[in-house]
């Protein structure tokens, strides 16, 4: 049996923990003013707020795309409908802006675009036309052209009424974690590692966290897990600090905790969070999952391949480390044991003499999945490289180090002219595939483009941060 | 007075909309016994139907019944023209994804499942799936139709330039956010089926044909739609047919709401187009010639292809007067989902061949593009190739307002400065002006029908023969209907879209919901108010032609009685408060024998300008500025038509941009969803997006003075390639740029001139 409030009423279900929270919501509470456009967390008309204590920057009301979520993951949690924002005839600002903004056309896209607005309401850093756009990107309109949604999202962003929402936003203690059985269909949300260890060990035992990948086998391939365990209340699995000039960042941490984190604490991971995804995937999508999902073209793999980063891997034995860079095995393989997770990333922080970018190259600049992403530091002394770690996404079977290129680069100056003598030996590292993402010639040649852009951006200053609305992910210096 | 005619309003369902209250046909509170419909379908390509094996699907638990073409009641044909389509296959099939049987069951997960126990025995053959094998293997679904005039080839030897190309466009998915939706239950007498159509007389005929019995049996109702696009034109019918199909067997309520990989996959699409051309220029820029041989990619019906074409035909000269011409259109055959009508419905990919050879023609007389352009506009008096005189032309009054607001001259020096300092970045700027007809060019189509009915408390009901999918129909109508019997907004309650209301209707299409629906609307509200007015006068002590019907009131002099009281008083006194209207457009008329008449009522105008910068390292680029001037007449809701200008404007970019549908060797289409298949987003609109509407611009005989705006503005786009072949062309010589210009297509087109 789960429990949880929904649009302030506690409920009460005991359905199959494969019921999508979409599912629930349309098929068992008659609640059909929430759409499904996609059913695989792309066009966003699904979206309901969920709200979480534990944000980074204090409690926050998060859209989320209802089509991913599985219903036992909002156990315990307090979430909003598009049917639960209005008080009584009064709109809330978020539905009253897009009716005065003529948002809305045919109306199928609006309940979603009406909740990502609703979170922006409450954000207190959604400021920036980037920040808008981020908020909005994973909202698909077919009608609008967007301009309206825009300046609706202008309209409210930050406003924060006085209203029940705000007063929601105090510390509290959410408790999520449970079990039960339903049938031949099991869920697990441990708050404790022995028992987390037990149920990995059943038999066809599959970890879930925020289910973002894991969601699509069940909305779209019509699979039933029997036995699901997530991992998202583990103990210190949220865990977000800064120990010395190290980065410790929980497996479970949602990338949109860890984009506000990292804005200060690791700008290079912010630059390739800011289009990684929608807001609504990012809030519920986990670096431990990105990396777990051993994806050639997951994102966030190409940036802590060149950050070097270290995984604590956790099993009934005890603690491990393990240099991600030993971590991707091949094509959707990993080196994690049986009965194994990711419990936390390290990073250390690029030094003064680092120098990082990130980018992201892909058809549509949001919300998209990568031709090719790079993730690029590089240690320069004395105008001379003496380390490389070039990361690539798109480019092979696994996120890869582009070694070659790496080892002719140590030694050489830093400049435009040097890069370029040696750009060929990438050749030697990567030869990608061809697909409906980018041909293999559009790969290759992007991928040494963006080596050029990297060393361009960073010749002369350690980063470059994204400007507002960046055209090209390579960030134009001015001479 | 204060009628709503001519003002800006949000949509009439905005509320509904943004609180979850407005209903689409998937949130209809479903009747307890509500049984669930899936579609088993076929998985290669091409092949014969040997069998199809329906004993495992019938044998699993909760499954009601499978049905496949033999039990099909009365004819296995639909299609909105020719009827060649069968809805379940009979010994072949054509394309992956294609009806074989419906399954109805308790549950959509047993549905589903059971839909995938159906197994077909089919003897694959090689698949079609280009227009180049089709031409190939002379494969057509239609004869030439040709439009020509004058000695094209004696201009083409005069002219001074020659330019000639293949100009190939591709599809694009409609992507409305609701998918194809049905909803078929049993009444007394028959049918009711609530359809996600933008044409409900259609899916009441076809339903009625494939069940045998006559169209009296069947109602089609439509609240609205969640997009429509054309998408929902003619392609609504089979779903509602098999929903239709399982109603009628089991007597049971029966649901089908398509999954979006299967929408994507099973439905058609926007032509993809080749055109052959060549062009003739004189050494002053102007057409003397144009031989253009355009050919598109139906699918395996012929659905709308045909009028499909004949649009393409129509809009082969865009905003060009031309000599000598000869066009020549002709739609293949092939093994994909027959493609369909899409906003614009062939207009663009006819605009794409003709905006292909402006620009050649410009680079290679040295000609600036506007300019160039501007040297060959019609002017009034002049005759479209299929002998439409035009009149009122609005191109170079457009284009100057724009020139100036936009400031293209000084702009375009900027940026060539800026390109000739800097290495990766470039900038471009582009423009398209644009003449779009209006009318269905099956011209008996155009005509519609209304239904409004007074009550004696004096609030209304307003029925007509257009759906809402978004575009604010209900909106303007509301507004034609208040003006009309001079009552407040809120006293009408527009009914949701019904054949037992209106019958006969024409699909919502062709731009043309408002001008049709709008001229009947205002016919029937006329007819009910002249009824009134003696009885007004008569209460106000005046004469008839003394009475104003204002705000809800009847007014003569410094008197007046509410509209209510009147209403009433016509009731007392046994007087009819309810009237049809109806309107048919008149003196249109086409005969592609000839390839000679006046298809079209009136053309709408416009001209986009667009600015774009261009990576060419990544081939990644923006928009950075795009001005927008459209002509819509006297606007019946400046704010709504702004929208519609600027959705086409955006969905006209990923047209030409970023939508590519891709279908593997087989056939198969690989990509069926939003992962794959990238529709623009927030991000991807312009930075800096000014619209205007003309200024002073009534269209005489037109509803309201006003005029359609649903497809022109979506050849606006056009001015972003145009964009990026200046941007491109920096690198010097003449840019070859693959659509959808992708980044890589950008980044090939670069390389190219590197």
């Amino acid at each position: 049996m789960i429990r949880f409030s929904l649009n302030g009423k506690t409920l009460e279900a005991d359905t199959s923990p494969n019921t999508t929270l979409l599912d629930f919501l349309r098929q068992e509470q008659r609640l059909t003013g929430t759409k499904e456009g996609c059913a695989e967390g792309d066009c966003g008309a699904c979206t309901v707020a969920l709200l979480d204590p534990d944000a980074v920057g204090g409690p926050a009301w998060r859209a989320i795309n209802s089509c991913l979520t599985l219903l036992p993951m909002v156990n315990g949690r307090t979430l909003v409908t598009v049917e639960g924002l209005s008080d009584g005839e009064t709109l809330h600002p978020a539905q009253q802006a897009v009716v005065e903004r003529l948002g809305s056309q045919c109306g199928y896209c609006t309940p979603g675009v009406v909740m990502s607005l609703f979170e922006s309401c409450y954000r207190d850093d959604a400021a920036s036309e980037a920040a808008q756009s981020d908020q909005m990107c994973g909202n698909l309109c077919r009608c609008t052209g967007y301009r309206p949604i825009q300046d609706a999202a202008k309209d409210v962003a930050g406003c924060r009424p006085a209203d029940r929402f705000a007063a929601a936003l105090v510390p509290a203690v959410t408790d999520p974690s449970g079990a039960w059985t339903r049938g031949d269909e099991s869920w697990s949300m441990p708050d404790d590692w022995s028992v987390f260890f037990d149920a990995v060990e059943q038999e066809e035992a599959q970890i879930v966290c925020g289910a973002t990948d894991l969601g699509l086998q069940v909305t779209q391939r019509g699979v039933r897990f029997s036995t699901l365990v997530s991992v998202e209340s583990l103990p210190g699995l949220r865990d977000l600090h800064v120990d010395g000039d190290v980065v410790h960042i929980g497996a479970a941490v949602p990338l949109t905790d860890l984009e506000r984190f990292a804005a200060e604490e690791l700008p290079v991971v912010a630059r390739m969070l800011r289009f990684f995804g929608s807001r609504q995937i990012k809030h519920r999508a986990t670096l431990g999952g990105n990396l777990c999902n051993a994806s050639p073209i997951g994102d966030m793999a190409p940036v802590m391949l060149a950050l070097d980063a270290t995984l604590v891997l956790r099993s009934r034995a005890g603690e491990r480390e393990l240099p991600i860079r030993e971590f991707f095995l091949g094509y959707r393989q990993t080196a994690l044991a049986a009965g194994e997770v990711v419990a936390a990333i390290r990073v250390r922080k690029p030094g003064p003499s680092a120098r990082v970018g990130a980018y992201k190259v892909s058809r549509r600049r949001e919300m998209d999945i990568s031709a090719v992403a790079l993730g690029a530091w590089v240690e320069v002394s004395d105008g001379l490289v003496i380390a490389a770690r070039l990361g690539f996404g798109g480019m092979a079977a696994t996120p890869k180090r582009a070694s070659a290129l790496e080892a002719a680069l140590v030694g050489q100056p830093w400049t435009i002219d040097a890069v370029e003598r040696l750009i060929g030996h990438l050749d030697e590292d990567f030869q990608p595939l061809s697909d409906h993402r980018g041909s293999a010639w559009y790969r290759q040649t992007v991928a040494k483009n963006l080596v050029r852009g990297f060393v361009e951006e960073t010749e002369h200053a350690s980063f470059q941060a994204l400007p507002d609305r960046p055209l090209s992910t390579i960030v134009q210096v001015s001479k | 007075m204060s009628s709503p005619l001519h003002k800006s309003a949000s949509h009439e369902s905005a509320v509904g909309h943004v609180t979850g209250r407005a209903r689409y046909v998937d949130d209809i509170a479903e009747p307890h016994d509500t049984a669930h419909a899936a579609v088993a379908t076929s998985t290669v390509a091409a092949g014969r139907l040997l069998g199809l094996e329906l004993t495992a699907a019938r044998a699993l638990p909760g499954v009601l019944g499978v049905y496949s073409a033999a039990d099909i009641p009365g004819v296995n044909r639909i299609g909105p023209i020719v009827h060649d389509e069968p809805l379940l296959a009979e010994d072949q099939v054509f394309f992956h994804g294609q009806a074989l049987a419906v399954v109805v069951a308790e549950t959509r997960e047993v549905a589903r499942a059971a839909a995938a126990l159906v197994k077909p025995q089919i003897e694959p053959t090689l698949p079609v799936l280009t227009m180049d094998e089709a031409i190939e293997r002379a494969d057509f679904h239609t004869d030439a139709h040709v439009i020509a005039r004058g000695d094209v080839e004696q201009a083409l030897a005069s002219a001074a330039v020659v330019v000639e190309q293949d100009v190939r466009t591709g599809g694009q998915d409609h992507f409305y956010l609701e998918t194809h939706g049905s909803f078929a239950q049993p009444v007394e007498g028959g049918l009711k089926v609530t359809s996600s159509t933008q044409h409900p007389t259609e899916v009441q005929r076809e339903v009625a044909a494939v069940l045998g019995k006559p169209a009296s049996t069947v109602v089609c109702e439509v609240a609205r739609l969640g997009g429509g696009f054309g998408g929902k034109e003619s392609q609504a019918s089979q779903f509602a047919c098999l929903a239709a199909m399982g109603a009628h067997f089991t007597g049971r309520p029966v649901k089908l709401v398509l999954k979006r990989h299967e929408d994507m996959a099973w439905t058609g699409n926007r032509h993809p187009f080749l055109g052959r051309y060549r062009a003739g220029f004189d050494a002053q820029g102007k057409l003397v010639g144009f031989a253009v041989k355009i050919y598109s990619n139906g699918g395996w019906t012929s659905d709308l292809s045909s009028p499909v074409m004949d649009r393409a035909l129509f809009h082969l000269d865009n905003a060009y007067r031309i000599p000598a011409l000869r066009f020549e259109g002709r739609v293949c055959r092939t093994n994909l989902p027959s493609n369909t009508a899409f906003r614009g419905f062939g207009g663009p990919q006819g605009v794409a061949v003709i905006e292909d050879a402006m620009e050649r023609g410009a680079a290679a007389l040295g000609i600036d593009p506007v300019e160039l352009r501007r040297r060959n506009y019609y002017v009034d008096g002049d005759a479209c190739p299929y002998g439409q005189v035009v009149d009122n032309v609005r191109l170079q009054r457009i284009t100057d307002q724009l020139l100036e607001s936009a400031d293209y001259v000084a702009r375009r020096a900027e940026i060539d400065a800026f390109n000739a300092s800097s290495r990766w970045i470039r900038r471009g700027i582009g423009f398209v002006p644009l003449k779009f007809g209006i009318s269905f060019t099956a011209s008996l189509l155009n005509q519609a029908g209304a239904l409004v009915l007074v009550y004696a408390d004096g609030s209304v009901q307003l029925n007509h023969g257009g759906t809402e999918m978004g575009q604010g129909l209900y909106s303007k109508m509301l507004a034609v209907a208040a003006d009309t019997l001079g009552v407040r907004l809120d006293q009408i309650r527009h009914m949701a879209t019904s054949t037992e209301k209106v019958p006969n209707t024409s699909a919502t299409a062709a731009s043309s919901g408002t001008d049709l629906n709008g001229a009947a609307v205002l016919d029937a509200c006329t007819t009910v108010r002249e009824r009134m007015r003696p009885v007004a006068a008569e209460m106000l002590d005046c004469k008839p032609d003394a009475v104003r019907f204002v705000d809800g009131s009847c007014v003569a002099g410094d008197s007046s009685v509410p509209f209510a009281d009147v209403a009433n008083l016509c009731w007392v006194k046994q007087i009819s408060l309810s009237s049809t209207g109806y309107y048919a457009t008149p003196g249109i008329a086409y005969d592609a024998e000839t390839g000679r008449g006046t298809p079209f009522f009136y053309y709408a105008y416009g001209a986009a300008f667009a600015e774009v910068e261009v990576d060419a390292r990544t081939g990644q680029y923006g928009l950075v500025r795009v001005d927008i001037l459209q002509d819509v007449g006297d606007s019946l809701n400046p704010s709504i038509d702004r929208g519609q200008v600027e959705g086409a404007f955006v969905q006209g970019l990923g047209w030409l941009t970023v939508e590519e549908l891709i279908y593997d060797d087989s056939g198969r289409m690989a990509t069926h969803g939003p992962s794959t298949y990238k529709i623009p987003a927030v991000g991807d609109i312009p930075a800096d997006f000014r619209v205007a509407l003309l200024d002073r611009s009534a269209q005489e005989g037109v509803i309201g003075g006003s005029k359609a705006v649903g497809e022109p503005p979506f050849l606006l786009a056009f001015a972003a390639l145009g964009a990026l072949r200046h941007a491109v062309g920096s690198f010097g010589g003449l840019p070859e740029i693959a659509v959808p210009a992708t980044h890589e297509s950008v980044l090939r087109a670069i390389e190219a001139l590197r």
